[in-house]
């Protein structure tokens, strides 16, 4: 009993092979954007590289590349085969590579799908990799003096003003760090040296912050310095103050960013499976009415196309027994003394005739 | 003597039809593209509109956009002409219709030069009507608190980090103005107290700059307050300093940015001019060419096409005379009625007589 059987008459056929073909080339094109998703993705992140720990999501855009270029060939070869399909005669060409092609293709479906999913799931490694990233950053922010670190002051200047955001978690991560270069502290101030002395590490910590964290929306200049002394500016309190620096942390604002493009991504990718699958649906049924109809031998009646032509069950049970009879075919017969040699009496069921017959003698064509 | 004369046949004349038709078509895109450049630039200008005091720039994207619209018709009309050419029933109609139609591609194209030629000529007011904007900028920078200048720190902050510059013509713009609102003051400060009775006007004046002019590409923590006093921070020279804040002034920044914007749009303009030139060439050739077609009496055979007639100076006489008998027409004769009559129909037989050679000219 079929799976899902559907009559076709000739018209229909032709029908499905004419739309098939259209449909073929939406997916070639559709696999060009996936493409091209992946390209962006992959611009996106290493334009923000110096601030991600070495961290497993470059396989993310690979993906999509990889999937992309796959699909735009099997779409293309897919719209060749729907081309040729309206001519009977012609489907004769592909008959033999029409099932491989659709148990490819259907393979290849489970690959979109992963990596839909994987765009979702790549979140969490990007929420550790950031935070790794950044925290690195910050403390190599004041050493623009040696080579390798020199550009990170400016990075991470960069990004605070571009993504209106300030430090890894909020503004008190600058207060941990020493950010502001042994260079230009004068150690014979004796300010300095306090402050110097006030901690194990002999880190000069301030309760200030770079410029970068100022916020422009703030109606009055920026407070930098001595960000949590009530007493030290006019008319301030810095609890309740919240338009004077970017409220805002980094990690936050570039996993809000990143999420945003890979979840406009995924659904992208998710209506491309589902595109993939129908025109899948679709190239299977034109498959099993062609073959149908070469069967009947009247290429011009009609046909019945399916999905599968048992139930799930027995074709899968037909599926195992074929795997498990390949199996049994490269097994040696191991059973009169393990020794393979041993002439043992044939027990295949094929009938080649009785032995000791005489040949005959062929006669000449006339 | 007639200007550039060339012959047509049948099938050159055919070539010509459509070979105008594709150039129209072309024509019409670059109106589009000459359209959407107009748009582009008002856009541009318009993000910038609170630091410019004046409009004046803005009539250099108006007439683009204005050409923009105009060439797109025109040009269609242009093709529309092209499709009837070779129909002899419908090309008449469009006879009346030519004469108008060059002289509007030729005002087009004028007008497109013009054009260029105004964006280097206005650039001097462009800087003058920045000058006067940045400087009010800077003025009511503190004024966050008063009704319609409460964005204007958020502008001037923002374009000092966008163009990266800083004040007007330098940094020490900021030291003659009061940037800091006297509700930050504390006036029971000796500090301030200084500062305020150290100036005539009783303003807060000091040698600081906002942080939106601060450079993120220097070497050390930025320095915004105290700049001119090099004892203020450890290893620091005023003088030597040109990392610490950008050293360009907003005005510069902005004047280079419009002026290459419109520059790298004058090839784009100019090309635009000669593809037009070559349309309205190529249709005075097929109109010419048709019209002596349609009066043999074997309208598939050839003949001939040209630019003018006459000679330039001779269409150029008959011109003047046509255009002079029609400001007579146009005019009052004081002397009274029968006159009039007498002088109308005078003017209306020379009328005549030059309307005559007017559907070949």
């Amino acid at each position: 009993m079929a799976v899902l059987k559907v009559k076709f008459t000739k018209t229909k056929r032709d029908k499905l092979a004419q739309v098939l073909w259209i449909l073929n080339w939406i997916s070639v094109v559709t696999g060009a954007v996936l493409f091209i998703l992946g390209l962006f993705l992959k611009v996106e992140i290493n334009k923000r590289v110096e601030l991600m720990a070495e961290r497993d999501i470059q396989y993310v855009p690979n993906m999509l590349i990889a999937v992309g270029l796959i699909a735009c060939a099997i779409n293309f070869l897919g719209g060749k085969i729907c081309y040729d399909c309206v001519d009977t005669t012609k489907f004769l060409r592909w008959k033999l590579i029409m099932l491989p092609y659709i148990v490819c293709t259907f393979f290849f479906t489970f690959c979109v799908l992963v990596g839909a999913l994987m765009c979702y799931s790549m979140r969490g490694e990007l929420e550790e990799s950031l935070t790794l990233g950044l925290t690195q950053a910050m403390r190599f922010y004041k050493d623009t003096d040696i080579p390798g670190r020199c550009f990170l002051k400016r990075t991470v200047d960069l990004l605070q003003i571009q993504f209106q955001c300030c430090g890894n978690s909020g503004y008190k991560d600058w207060f941990q760090i020493q950010w502001i270069s042994n260079r230009y502290l004068d150690m014979s101030q004796q300010q300095v040296v306090d402050r110097l002395r006030s901690n194990v590490e002999g880190k000069y910590l301030m309760d200030g912050v770079p410029f970068s964290c100022c916020n422009i929306n703030s109606p009055r200049p920026c407070i930098q310095q001595q960000v949590t002394n009530n007493s030290a500016h006019f008319h301030y309190e810095h609890q309740t103050e919240e338009l004077n620096l970017w409220m805002k942390g980094c990690r936050q604002a570039l996993l809000e960013y990143y999420t945003n493009i890979m979840q406009s991504i995924g659904l992208t990718v998710l209506i491309t499976w589902l595109f993939e699958l129908s025109v899948l649906t679709g190239v299977r049924y034109l498959q099993t009415s062609l073959e149908n109809v070469l069967r009947q031998g009247d290429p011009d009646s009609e046909s019945d196309g399916w999905l599968l032509e048992n139930s799930f069950m027995e074709t899968a049970r037909i599926n195992l027994n074929i795997i498990k009879s390949l199996g049994k075919n490269n097994h040696i017969h191991t059973a009169k003394n393990g020794d393979p040699n041993i002439d043992i009496p044939s027990t295949s069921k094929a009938h080649y005739g009785p032995d000791n017959v005489p040949p005959k003698t062929i006669k000449e064509a006339s | 003597m007639v200007l550039l004369k060339m012959k047509f046949n049948q099938q050159r004349r055919v070539r010509l039809a459509q070979g105008l038709w594709l150039l129209s078509w072309l024509a019409v895109m670059c109106g589009a593209f000459i359209f959407c450049l107009g748009v582009y630039l008002k856009t541009e200008l318009l993000r910038r509109d609170e630091v410019m005091e004046n409009t004046e720039i803005h009539v250099v994207p108006n007439i683009l956009m204005m050409v923009g619209l105009a060439s797109i018709g025109t040009n269609w009309v242009a093709t529309r002409v092209c499709q009837d050419s070779l129909d002899a029933s419908r090309f008449p109609r469009w006879k009346v219709l030519l004469l108008a139609w060059f002289v509007v591609a030729a005002l087009l194209c004028c007008l497109l030069l013009a054009v260029v030629v105004l964006s280097y000529v206005l650039q001097g007011r462009l800087e003058e009507s920045l000058k006067v904007g940045l400087r009010n900028g800077i003025r009511f920078y503190k004024d966050t608190d008063v009704p319609g200048r409460c964005f204007q720190k958020e502008t001037i902050d923002r374009l000092q980090m966008e163009f990266r510059c800083c004040g007007n013509n330098n940094f020490k713009d900021w030291f003659e103005v009061q940037w800091v609102s006297g509700r930050f003051l504390d006036y029971t400060a000796q500090e301030v107290k200084d500062r305020i009775r150290s100036n005539v006007d009783g303003r807060y004046l000091l040698d600081g700059v906002p942080f939106s002019c601060c450079n993120p590409a220097s070497p050390r923590p930025c320095l915004q307050y105290h700049l001119t006093d090099n004892r203020a921070h450890f290893n620091y020279d005023y003088l030597s300093e040109d990392l610490n804040l950008y050293s360009r002034g907003c005005r510069q920044a902005l004047t280079d940015y419009y002026m290459g914007l419109m520059n790298s749009t004058g090839p784009g303009v100019l090309s635009v001019i000669l593809i037009q030139i070559s349309v309205m060439l190529s249709l005075r050739y097929l109109q010419t060419a048709v019209e002596g077609a349609m009066a043999l009496e074997d309208p598939e055979g050839d003949s001939e096409g040209y630019i003018l007639e006459k000679g330039v100076k001779e269409t150029f006489e008959e011109v003047k005379v046509k255009v002079l008998t029609m400001m007579k027409l146009a005019q009052v004769d004081p002397e009274g009625v029968p006159v009039d009559a007498e002088a109308e129909k005078a003017a209306d037989t020379t009328a005549e007589k030059a309307a005559s050679p007017t559907p070949a000219s």
